[in-house]
């Protein structure tokens, strides 16, 4: 899957974007926000950087990725239908009754889903287990884990990351979605988490700091984490929530609403779906 | 009665009075974790912005926090969903709050199934067990608005950490403006025979349409409202137990360690008697919409009118 170019990784993420908002607009509720923001890392990482059969979810060496967010759900369902894991028209049942693509992710192999999550500030340390698995047996593969500003307000998330730098887990990479929002506003006006690259060096991690809205410094940066030795990494995107359509960026109220019908109309002009 | 239907949800009920209850209590000190404009807390942190403190996502740091203020002399609400007052920081409000016995009010949003589409992780189905087993712990789990604002009115005077369990949902009323909670005190909203039916919370209402719907098959249930589970109304579980040959629970919470089990432990030690326990059973809820869930897991009226008919 390295052979993506960036304009194809771009437009994989405008794809996600896509059907993040008809998820989210058909299921006349859930979380788009930062699903919006984080779809360029989490495109990068699924596209161009996660060794992963679509075909055979179950594949011991895949490399695993852990969706901390929970409720970024459908950026995660997004990814998982385009990779071809499971049909893209399932995706339609997002949220509804009997669906397997709940509200927050559940545990659910053959769809790819590797952790149950919604529950904010317990992946990082899951992350943690599955890099402890692989020293155990003898793997190569990689953890992933998509870890939020909101979401690190938990002192949960600082227990792991000392774990992961106290283990020297280089097979370990956090990506953060830092897009200044959380449910009841900015950062700054609810809990400032600021500096975030400071702290994670302060606990021994590699931190890169990066646009993560910028597909270049994405895929350079999954690099350089790879080829980091003897400590963990966080790749620190910038982002902008809602990231893609003018009327959502930055604008927290846009975290957890579905869109009405204009704005889902706006959406998917500006996201370049012809109607 | 000249009083106007409220058909609000719980939480909504609950910020409303909590940010008029501000005006003429000012020892109120009000936390929340991030989820303000949910549990409505919001409508207080307006009013009385220097009295609001919202820690961001973290909830055992709300419990800890709450303890401070409340050694201090404070009267503390601490809001966020159940799951996360009741599951995450279950420890810190064990140790730290009702261990040294301090006036905190765990007053949490979004219980039970009635969630809806965020699905089984936050879908609050444990937490009157978890608070129940605390010791010195008070439950209350309140029916309707006027119900919760009752409640409301009891908290702010009396003294020591009570768990108030809120709902997301709209529930219409079961009672009007008049009326006064008292701690410990079912309260009898029809009086049937042969059949009795304890219920909690959103699903009350549900109880009492239920027994409309058996009526018209000849069964007349009684209808108990269980809005105080810790301390319970002992009295009546054995006065009902006597005048009843068969008794029903029904709760939006696991069926272990909820209100069937408070009024089992009653009747086992008191007034043995045969309980069905309604609500759900031992597993995790899913995402759909509350309507979907409750038909789904009988807990709406027909369910729970075609349970008891299946029982008798
Ligand atoms: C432990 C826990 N507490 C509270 C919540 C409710 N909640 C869901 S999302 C959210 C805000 C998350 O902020 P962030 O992680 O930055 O995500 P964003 O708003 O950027 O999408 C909150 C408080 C939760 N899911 N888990
Ligand atoms: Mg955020």
């Amino acid at each position: 899957m390295q052979t993506q170019s960036i304009q194809e990784l771009t437009n994989i993420a405008r794809h996600l974007r896509i059907n993040i908002i008809k998820m989210v607009h058909n299921a006349g509720c859930g979380h788009f926000g930062g699903a919006f923001s984080s779809a360029d890392m989490l495109t990068g990482l699924f596209f161009y950087k996660l060794n992963y059969r679509p075909d055979d979810p179950f594949w011991e060496d895949r490399d695993r990725f852990v969706l901390s967010s929970g409720h970024m759900s459908a950026g995660l369902y997004a990814a998982l239908a385009k990779l071809g894991v499971f049909n893209e028209k399932e995706l339609m049942g997002f949220r509804k009754f009997g669906t397997p693509l709940q509200g927050h992710p559940k545990f659910n192999l053959k769809y790819g889903i590797e952790m149950s999550t919604g529950s904010l500030g317990q992946g990082l340390s899951i992350g943690n287990g599955m890099a402890l698995a692989a020293r155990l047996k003898n793997k190569n593969y990689r953890v992933y884990s998509l870890e939020t500003d909101g979401g690190s307000e938990s002192g949960m998330v600082w227990e792991g990351i000392m774990t992961a730098a106290h283990y020297k887990l280089d097979n370990r990479c956090v990506l953060f979605d830092l897009n200044n929002v959380q449910i009841d506003g900015y950062m700054s006006d609810v809990m400032n988490i600021h500096p975030v690259a400071d702290k994670f060096r302060a606990f021994n991690w590699h931190a890169i700091e990066i646009d993560g809205n910028d597909m270049q410094q994405i895929c350079a940066a999954l690099d350089e984490a790879a080829a980091t030795k003897g400590r963990p990494t966080a790749i620190i995107g910038k982002t902008i929530m809602g990231k893609g359509v003018s009327i959502f960026e930055n604008k927290p109220k846009y975290h957890g609403v579905a869109p009405t019908d204009e704005e889902f109309k706006t959406a998917m002009q500006e996201l370049g779906v012809q109607s | 009665m000249t009083n106007e239907p409220l058909n609000i949800a719980t939480r909504v009920a609950y910020g409303k009075k909590l940010a008029g209850l501000g005006e003429t209590h000012p020892e109120i000190v009000v936390l929340d974790a991030d989820l303000s404009c949910s549990t409505k807390t919001d409508l207080f942190a307006k009013k009385f912005p220097n009295r609001f403190f919202n820690v961001g996502i973290a909830e055992q740091d709300l419990m800890g926090t709450a303890a401070g203020l409340a050694q201090c002399g404070f009267t503390v609400f601490a809001s966020t969903f159940t799951i996360f007052a009741t599951g995450r920081a279950w420890e810190i409000v064990r140790q730290s709050i009702a261990y040294p016995g301090f006036n905190v009010k765990i007053c949490s949003t979004h219980s039970g199934i009635t969630v809806g589409e965020d699905g089984a992780s936050h879908q609050s189905l444990e937490d009157i067990a978890l608070m129940r087993v605390i010791p010195g712990m008070k439950v209350l789990v309140p029916a309707d608005a006027h119900q919760t604002m009752g409640m409301m009115e009891f908290m702010v005077k009396d003294k020591g950490p009570t768990f108030m369990r809120l709902g997301r949902a709209e529930v219409k009323d079961v009672f009007d403006s008049d009326y006064r909670f008292t701690l410990g005190k079912g309260e009898v909203l029809k009086q049937g025979r042969e059949i009795c039916i304890f219920a909690t919370g959103y699903v009350v209402r549900a109880a009492l349409d239920a027994a409309q719907l058996l009526a018209s098959k000849g069964v007349q249930p009684t209808v108990v409202n269980m809005g105080s589970i810790k301390p319970i109304d002992e009295a009546l579980i054995v006065q009902m137990a006597s005048q009843h040959r068969l008794l029903f629970s029904v709760e939006e919470h696991s069926v272990i360690g909820g209100l069937g089990s408070a009024i089992a432990e009653v009747l086992t030690a008191k007034a043995p008697q045969r309980l069905i326990r309604l609500g759900m059973q031992d597993e995790f809820g899913q995402s759909g919409t509350g309507a979907e869930l409750l038909k789904h897991y009988r807990l709406d009226a027909q369910g729970i009118a075609d349970s008891i008919s299946g029982c008798i």
